[in-house]
């Protein structure tokens, strides 16, 4: 079991504290103070591991208040493990139950220890909201203030529901299904949480994208959550469980590649290696696992993208692209997505910039820090309104969630994609 | 009332921090192994509450270290025991950019980038650019009088400083220097001020000097097999009358470490890389780029490359700006070294370190800006292993010798500090070092700034 005590002092070390992380945290850069910053986090967490601080309420709140944005490890020249300490710190506030509360420990549980290790419960879930959603209970619950009856981390995030899809996964991609030329490559397609319950079209367009690539796709039809999650929040128990269910379902020596569409999994799912190292039965195959998933853009480019030869779009069309945290931070692929959507016919792209400021969705941040990530929000919106593009691309379910939901509290109109719609929107038209 | 309710009642409660959480990330700069939590840590936001708080702790008889981002390399705003720490980063507004005088004013806190972008929307330029400058504070840079890589051709933060606003130990607040070009009214007190680590007043404004923007760049890259043949190159360049802007040095291993990190193109197996930036008349650069690519050749350069563009030389000098940190990757502990020797003598310098390392038994990447004779041997180390530590001191002991006996500096330009107050004396002479503490006390008698830092 993995604590700040017990892990390997020399990842601490690693920081020799330069300070070039610190323009770069967005968390820094709202309050100027250092314990807000990662090298100051990073100091905090070497301090409870050399036994000068405890694992206090402040230590967990401060864990808390970090995005884990991971634009620290980008930054650091030192090639500290950022990711690393920050789920080991994350951890070990969970374990001293400095943070808990009853009403806090009760959903947390429901959703990491129950909803997210799920699958089947989890759709289920997502039927209910659905239901909930389309039938008029949610309107009247909302008329007649009923949501005061709900712990107010859960009322702050109901009217910021995402709508549930009305079909997942299962019932859009067939479990095994072939290009309709040559098979140059055999891969597995993972379908996600979030995306399966709300954006199940995006995983649709990545199995069509992967097809018009010559790749034959096998997509297990109830897949159980990465592990992401529950790793992010300090729950590194669960996470491996949920990576060895994972592997279990898609052995990797099989398949060419295993592919993600979503930036904070795939962060997450490269690092099963890591994750299950001390498993004897596992550790062979986790680092297998770690070296065939490959980010959805990612893939493309490795093969190399057959460009679609669709007539251009009708109107002007401008694309700009927002890259999610986990994707460029946790992965480092940003010029993929980006060549992706230069091979788009009659699409301009247009940059964005600071693209690689965090929009403040962060997994569950919009919920447990709705001030930081509002104002996170806000100025990813100033940014993406001074580019005038018509469309903003995003490869990461939460992003999308967050930037469409401060677009249309704004009463703009730019729509929000994932770069492998776009493309499959121009695979699509080839055959018109 | 506490200190820390005066404190408060100045600058307001929301910028004090007296919390163990709060105070842990304040321990220590840049440096490496130097560590002390301060008592508390206070941020002003305008000179009258810096006055305020520096009138409180004198009345309380505590100790005031001042700081910025913490970036400094010789531990100059480590906290002393129980002491204040004025964190001056909430103070970082760009007053002023005045293109009719070249000049700019700012706040302390204002970080050094920010500076030479505000003057580039004017077409001018702030060349220091110490290898921090996206987190530096400019306050800092003038207590420091930090350096970078265009020292060859600009100078260094003292070259650039025309007026200060300090803060006396007294709580007086000193106006020191003019916006004129030429001014002798009296001692120059704003170069006292210049490099004194915070020892003799709290700078709470800078006016700075600005020159034109240089019109074109070119940053060529020429690779080595010997070392010798890197430091003749910049000999040969010097004696060619060309001062270049940059020529920085990097080692094999510093040229590992940063390509690691950077990715950038850097070789990877050579013994010396040159990383050479002309700046100027867009004629002028072509035809010194010209001379220096045949120059370089002429000395057994393996290879001399030309960035692409602008965008690339940019990308190879922000990588070099990373040479530190970077050669942190291979061992738990990185202790940067700034000696400095006459350009004249810096092949002797750099073989003396290299045969130290070996001697010792030590892992010492080095590299640095060769053409102002300013080396940074760093050493990759782990602080937990006495033995290696104690190797570790002889083999500094040995290169600051040597160093002053070639008529260098134990520091070109990060600071005495608390890192290098063992050799200052051997390198300043009695009377000089005498001096230099008369003037402490003239200006803080009651050892109120920074105390322990420099000397003792």
């Amino acid at each position: 079991m993995s604590t700040l005590r017990t892990l390997d002092y020399a990842i601490l070390q690693q920081c020799m504290h330069c300070g070039m992380c610190l323009p770069t945290c967005p968390t820094y850069d709202a309050t100027k103070k250092e314990r807000h910053s990662p090298r100051g986090r990073i100091a905090l967490m070497r301090a409870v591991a050399d036994g000068d601080l405890e694992v206090t309420r402040e230590f967990a709140d401060e864990m808390s208040y970090c995005l884990g944005c991971l634009a620290c490890q980008t930054a650091c020249p030192a090639g500290v493990n950022y990711t690393e300490l920050f789920e080991t710190a994350r951890s070990d506030a969970e374990r001293s139950a400095v943070q808990l509360g009853g009403s806090r420990s009760f959903w947390r549980s429901l959703a990491l220890g129950f909803l997210f290790r799920r699958p089947r419960a989890l759709r289920l879930a997502g039927r209910g909201l659905r239901w909930y959603q389309r039938t008029g209970i949610e309107g009247v619950v909302r008329r007649f203030g009923l949501t005061m009856f709900l712990p107010p981390s859960l009322r702050r995030l109901e009217p910021q529901a995402p709508r549930v899809a009305s079909r997942f996964s299962n019932r859009l991609i067939a479990a095994h299904e072939s290009p309709g030329g040559p098979t140059r490559y055999r891969v597995a397609l993972l379908t996600g949480c979030i995306q399966d319950l709300v954006f199940p079209d995006v995983n649709r367009d990545t199995a069509d994208v992967l097809l018009a690539n010559a790749c034959a796709v096998d997509t297990p039809p109830l897949q159980p959550c990465c592990g992401s999650l529950h790793a992010h929040n300090g729950e590194l128990d669960l996470a491996r469980g949920l990576a060895r269910r994972m592997i279990d379902l898609i052995p990797p020596d099989r398949y060419d590649a295993i592919i993600t569409n979503a930036g904070g999994c795939g962060s997450h799912l490269k690092r099963y290696g890591h994750l299950l190292a001390d498993d004897p039965r596992y550790a062979d195959s986790a680092r297998t696992w770690d070296r065939k998933v490959k980010d959805v853009s990612e893939w493309l480019a490795d093969i190399g993208l057959r460009a679609p030869n669709a007539r251009p779009l009708p109107g002007d069309v401008s694309v700009t692209y927002h890259d999610s945290c986990h994707l460029a931070h946790g992965q480092r692929v940003t010029a993929q997505p980006r060549s992706l959507l230069k091979q788009l016919p009659g699409v301009a792209v247009v940059d964005l910039p600071e693209s690689t400021w965090c929009c403040g969705s962060a997994g569950v941040y919009a919920i447990t820090q709705p001030a930081q990530a509002d104002a996170l929000l806000q100025r990813k919106i100033d940014h993406v309104t001074r580019t005038g593009a018509t469309v903003l691309a995003t490869a990461n379910p939460g992003c999308h969630l967050q930037i469409a939901r401060g677009l249309r509290d704004r009463g703009l109109e730019t729509s929000v994609v994932h770069p492998v719609s776009l493309l499959a929107m121009a695979y699509r038209r080839e055959q018109q | 009332m506490t200190i820390i309710d005066r404190l408060a009642s100045a600058v307001g409660a929301e910028n004090v921090l007296t919390r163990a959480e709060d105070l842990v990330p304040y321990s220590f700069d840049a440096t490496a192994v130097l560590k002390e939590r301060p008592a508390a840590v206070v941020f002003p936001r305008t000179t009258e509450q810096v006055a305020q708080c520096v009138r409180a702790a004198r009345s309380a008889r505590i100790p005031i270290v001042t700081r910025g981002s913490g970036t400094g390399l010789s531990g100059g705003s480590v906290p002393v025991p129980g002491g204040l720490v004025l964190c001056l980063t909430k103070m970082d507004a760009i007053l002023e950019v005045d293109p009719r005088n070249l000049t700019l004013r700012a706040q302390p806190g204002a970080i050094t980038q920010r500076i030479d972008e505000a003057a580039a929307a004017h077409g001018l330029f702030y060349p220091p650019d110490p290898g921090s400058q996206r987190i530096s504070t400019i306050g800092g840079n003038v207590a420091e009088n930090s350096g970078g890589l265009r020292g060859l051709k600009y100078g260094v933060t003292r070259d650039y400083v025309m007026a200060l606003e300090v803060v006396l130990a007294s709580g007086e607040v000193a106006r020191l220097g003019t916006a004129c070009v030429k001014d002798v009214a009296g001692y120059s007190l704003k170069d006292l001020f210049v490099g004194s680590e915070g020892t003799l007043g709290i700078i709470t404004e800078v006016m700075l000097k600005l020159v034109p923007r240089p019109a074109a760049r070119r940053t060529l890259l020429a690779l080595y097999d010997s070392i010798e043949d890197a430091a003749e190159t910049v000999s040969a360049i010097v004696a060619a009358r060309i001062i270049p802007c940059t020529l920085e040095f990097l080692d094999r291993m510093t040229a590992a470490c940063v390509e690691e990190y950077a990715h950038v193109g850097l070789p990877t197996d050579c013994a010396a890389v040159l990383l050479m930036e002309t700046d100027g008349h867009p004629a002028a650069v072509a035809d010194e780029a010209t001379q220096m690519e045949a120059i370089a050749k002429a000395h057994r350069a393996r290879d001399v490359r030309t960035a692409r563009d602008e965008a690339e030389g940019l990308q190879l000098a922000a990588a070099r700006r990373n040479a530190f940190a970077a050669l942190a990757r291979r061992r738990p502990t990185t202790i940067l070294e700034d000696v400095t020797v006459p350009r004249s003598e810096l092949a002797a310098m750099v073989s003396y370190i290299a045969e130290t390392a070996a001697a010792f038994r030590l892992q010492i990447g080095t590299f640095g800006h060769m053409g102002d004779g300013n080396l940074h041997p760093t050493f990759l180390t782990d602080e937990r292993d006495a033995d290696e530590m104690e190797r570790v001191h002889q083999a500094f002991d040995r290169i600051f010798s040597r160093a002053l006996e070639l008529g260098g500096t134990i520091t070109g330009e990060h600071g005495v500090g608390l890192a290098k107050k063992p050799w200052l004396r051997r390198q300043l002479g009695d009377a000089s070092f005498s001096l230099t503490k008369q003037v402490k006390r003239a200006l803080d008698p009651e050892g109120l700034l920074n105390p322990g830092k420099i000397f003792d």
